[in-house]
């Protein structure tokens, strides 16, 4: 059963991988995907929008077939919202499984299909008050579709 | 039914949500664009080009054959850029 949170605050990732591997001795991989706002062409924040309760019901999809295709032994998905700066984490995948070949492919997996089906939207804010509504990247749905199969 | 708008959808409509009625001849999510379209200038705007917009029907994403009904929670909104 994976943990899932959608949140405002930031996220402890020490603590959160630790929490993957605590108490069991089967563990033997996690892996990690942190996504980071930058701060290209004068951006000064990222405002992150979701669905709440579709957010919820699309991320546990994903990591429901993430668990399906992988033996994974824990999954945590942490996506931020609201505003968020340059250098700060916005989405944390842990994936964890006996080996490393599950968690790698499982973590890239995961990331891949959340950029495409779970319903967030950034939008950019720049030094002297612009803003833009960031557009889906032909290059995401590629890497969403190299996982084939529908969830 | 309850109508909901994100991203520049809610931006260009002016609420984030709405209850309708639409009519019985509105069967699916494309129906349900071309009636909320002509309520208003803004949702004609923000319905210009419906190639730019996704939708979910009770939070699941859906096609534009999906039906519609009385009941459902339906939400417009951009390709997703989350992640």
């Amino acid at each position: 059963m994976a943990r899932i949170l959608v949140q405002d605050a930031a996220f402890d990732l020490a603590a959160e991988t630790a929490s993957l591997s605590a108490g069991r001795i089967d563990v033997g991989a996690v892996a990690s995907f942190l996504g980071i706002c930058r701060g290209d062409d004068g951006l000064t924040a990222l405002v992150l929008e979701h669905y709440p309760g579709m957010t919820e019901r699309a991320i546990g999809r994903i990591a429901d077939e993430a668990e399906r295709r992988w033996p994974l032994t824990g999954c945590t998905v942490i996506h931020r919202t609201g505003r968020i700066l340059p250098g700060e984490p916005i989405v944390l995948v842990l994936t964890a499984s006996a080996h490393r070949a599950a968690a790698l492919e499982a973590c890239a997996f995961l990331i891949d299909w959340l950029k495409t089906k779970a319903p967030f939207w950034k939008r950019e804010e720049f030094a002297g008050g612009s803003h833009r509504w960031v557009e889906a990247k032909g290059e995401d749905d590629l890497a969403a579709s190299r996982w084939t199969g529908a969830a | 039914m309850r109508v909901l708008y994100f991203a520049w959808l809610r931006q260009k409509v002016g609420i984030a949500e709405e209850d309708v009625a639409p009519p019985a001849e509105v069967r699916d999510v494309a129906g349900l664009i071309r009636w909320l379209a002509a309520r208003s200038a803004a949702h004609a705007n923000a319905f210009a080009d419906p190639r730019q917009v996704r939708a979910a029907v009770n939070q699941d994403f859906a096609t534009p054959e999906h039906p519609v009904a009385a009941n459902d929670e339906v939400a417009f909104f951009p390709p997703v850029t989350g992640g």
